[in-house]
């Protein structure tokens, strides 16, 4: 045996620290993760930015009256949401799965719950840093939001309920398929969501028959909603807040019960 | 008084057609190293990861230091050191261990622990980056962080180079020395040799021997020597003390067993003189701990 080292005292002083503290580490750890990692801030900052500068700046689309810049910034911060809760997180929390840190945290004392309020906590952070960026440059084309404060707690609890929404459903398809599966599908499932959820373009455009069932889809409902509060000054928009929230309650319910942990 | 660290009675697995554990019993004790011998495949990484939580036995009981393995108030006392894996592969070395030195009330320093373990030069490397030796002695950093009273390590030293393979044996000495129960699994007869207070031996998912390593290997002796082939042992069997026990194997290599001590001796060299043939080699010494596995569990491939 070599020397005793006294910085290193292995006498057993077990304990969980406390419950508020494990999650603020997670979270930052999350964070630091989603900050550092190059393909995410291309999903999360790089492709709004150009598309609500691009489609500002060019009149490329027809989006039924009004100012470009106003119709885009409320679909640009939907698809920012879109991008984190839902694309980001699904991939990530998909190969931690795969490469068992799901597991491992699952035998340090941080909870399951406690866990999943990191994750929680780092979507929103990245969410703010996005809504900043997106608001500045917003501003910078010209953008002149609508409404009273009313409609801005509007927005923000449609970015919440959206959240959950989009999270339930990243959640869902982590814990259920393959790393690679997740990988490819939420990519996909993002492009089709900015195409067809009205993002950039409106979904008066699409035929008669499709819109009743794309705006049942939770982007559309996001990119709705945020356009009536921001861009028309409405008050609380009942129904999306409604799609969304029906979203986020079966996503989230069938998450608890076929997530696999590892 | 004090349950013991583990405590498993007729632990039953199964995953589909196939039955991994097979009516295992065993104890752990605490404040001792228990070493979890076994093949490939004999059930060992199954028994222990029922043992952390991470799976639901078919039937039998587990405690662990006298809890349901799934009690949440284990999660805190328990250190684990995964088979392989567990850490983000973009997450630096001293960022992990310090993430997870922070779920703990109480944690080491993980400068000190990192140093200790050879991985200061490292700690700004991400995991995948790391070699295979330095991966798995970050993930035995992060089982003892957070100053357990119990510790599994599955296959703590697999594709450890020497130098790291003895650092490892260091610091379980001392968790030991500390009070700190272990429970290892491991496929080295050495390792178990030098490490562990108990051994137990698995196969097809039951235990097949346990004890200390002494008694495993037993008190007896051998006298071995090498000869020409195809000496005949009759003549010798009739000389030596009832109870002994002759062979040649393989060809040419000559293994007595018995109450190994000076008669024997001079029985045996005697023996030689008359068959005119010199012993080479001759020496006597215990079974090793790999006789006695290879011995239960058979020498072919699996």
């Amino acid at each position: 045996m070599t020397v005793h080292d006294p910085a290193l005292d292995l006498t057993p002083a077990p304990g969980a620290a406390p419950f508020g503290r494990m999650v603020a580490a997670q979270a930052g750890a999350e964070l630091r993760a989603m900050l550092r990692n190059g393909e995410q801030l291309l999903l999360t900052l790089v492709i709004p930015v150009l598309l609500l500068a691009g489609f500002s700046l060019a009149p490329l689309i027809d989006v039924g009256g009004g100012r470009r810049v106003d119709f885009l910034v409320p679909g640009v911060l939907a698809l920012a949401v879109m991008s984190t809760a839902f694309t980001g997180q699904a991939i990530a929390t998909g190969f931690e799965r795969r490469y068992g840190v799901l597991k491992r945290l699952g035998a340090t004392p941080l909870s399951r719950s406690g866990l999943m309020l990191a994750k929680t906590t780092a979507v929103v952070g990245v969410e703010a840093v996005q809504a900043a960026v997106i608001v500045v440059v917003g501003l910078a084309l010209g953008w002149r939001p609508q409404g009273s404060f009313a409609s801005f707690f509007g927005a923000a609890l449609l970015i919440v309920v959206g959240t959950a929404a989009f999270s339930g459903l990243g959640l869902l398809m982590a814990g259920t398929l393959r790393a690679e599966a997740t990988l490819a599908a939420a990519n996909l499932v993002y492009l089709v969501l900015l195409g067809a959820g009205g993002v950039v373009f409106p979904l008066s455009k699409f035929p008669e028959s499709v819109r009743p069932v794309l705006e049942l889809l939770p982007i559309s409902a996001l990119t709705g909603g945020l356009r009536s509060v921001l861009a028309q000054g409405a008050g609380l928009p009942l129904v999306p807040l409604a799609v969304l929230a029906v979203w986020a309650v079966l996503s989230l319910a069938l998450v608890s019960r076929t997530f696999r942990w590892e | 008084m004090d349950s013991p660290a583990v405590e498993i009675v007729d632990l039953v697995k199964r995953y589909g057609g196939t039955t991994a554990v097979d009516g295992l019993t065993l104890r752990a004790g605490r404040g001792a190293v228990t070493a979890v011998l076994g093949p490939n495949g004999a059930g060992k990484t199954s028994t222990v990861e029922i043992c952390e939580g991470f799976r639901a036995p078919d039937s039998g009981t587990v405690r662990v230091l006298g809890l349901d393995p799934a009690a949440p108030g284990l999660r805190s006392r328990v250190g684990v050191m995964l088979q392989a894996g567990g850490v983000p592969p973009a997450m630096r070395c001293a960022e992990w261990l310090r993430l997870v030195a922070r779920f703990y009330a109480h944690p080491l320093p993980a400068r000190a622990l990192l140093d200790r373990l050879g991985l200061t030069d490292h700690a700004r490397t991400p995991y995948r980056r790391l070699s295979g030796g330095q991966q798995q002695r970050l993930s035995l950093a992060a089982a003892v962080v957070g100053r357990p009273e119990l510790v599994f390590l599955d296959e703590p030293t697999a594709g450890l180079d020497p130098q790291a393979r003895h650092a490892c044996w260091d610091l379980v000495g001392e968790l030991r020395t500390a009070g700190v129960s272990v429970v290892l699994t491991t496929h080295h007869m050495d390792e178990a040799e030098r490490l562990a207070d108990h051994v137990v031996i698995i196969d097809r998912g039951r235990v097949v021997a346990e004890g200390t390593p002494a008694t495993l290997t037993g008190a007896e002796r051998q006298l071995r020597f090498r000869a020409r082939p195809g000496l005949g042992l009759e003549e010798l069997l009739n000389a030596l003390p009832v109870g002994s026990a002759a062979k040649e194997s393989p060809a040419g290599h000559y293994i007595i067993e018995g109450q190994v001590g000076p008669e024997l001796l001079a029985t045996v060299t005697a023996w030689c003189a008359a068959e005119g043939v010199t012993a080479d080699d001759l020496r006597i010494e215990r079974r090793t701990l790999e006789d006695v596995f290879l011995e239960l569990t058979g020498r072919e491939l699996r």
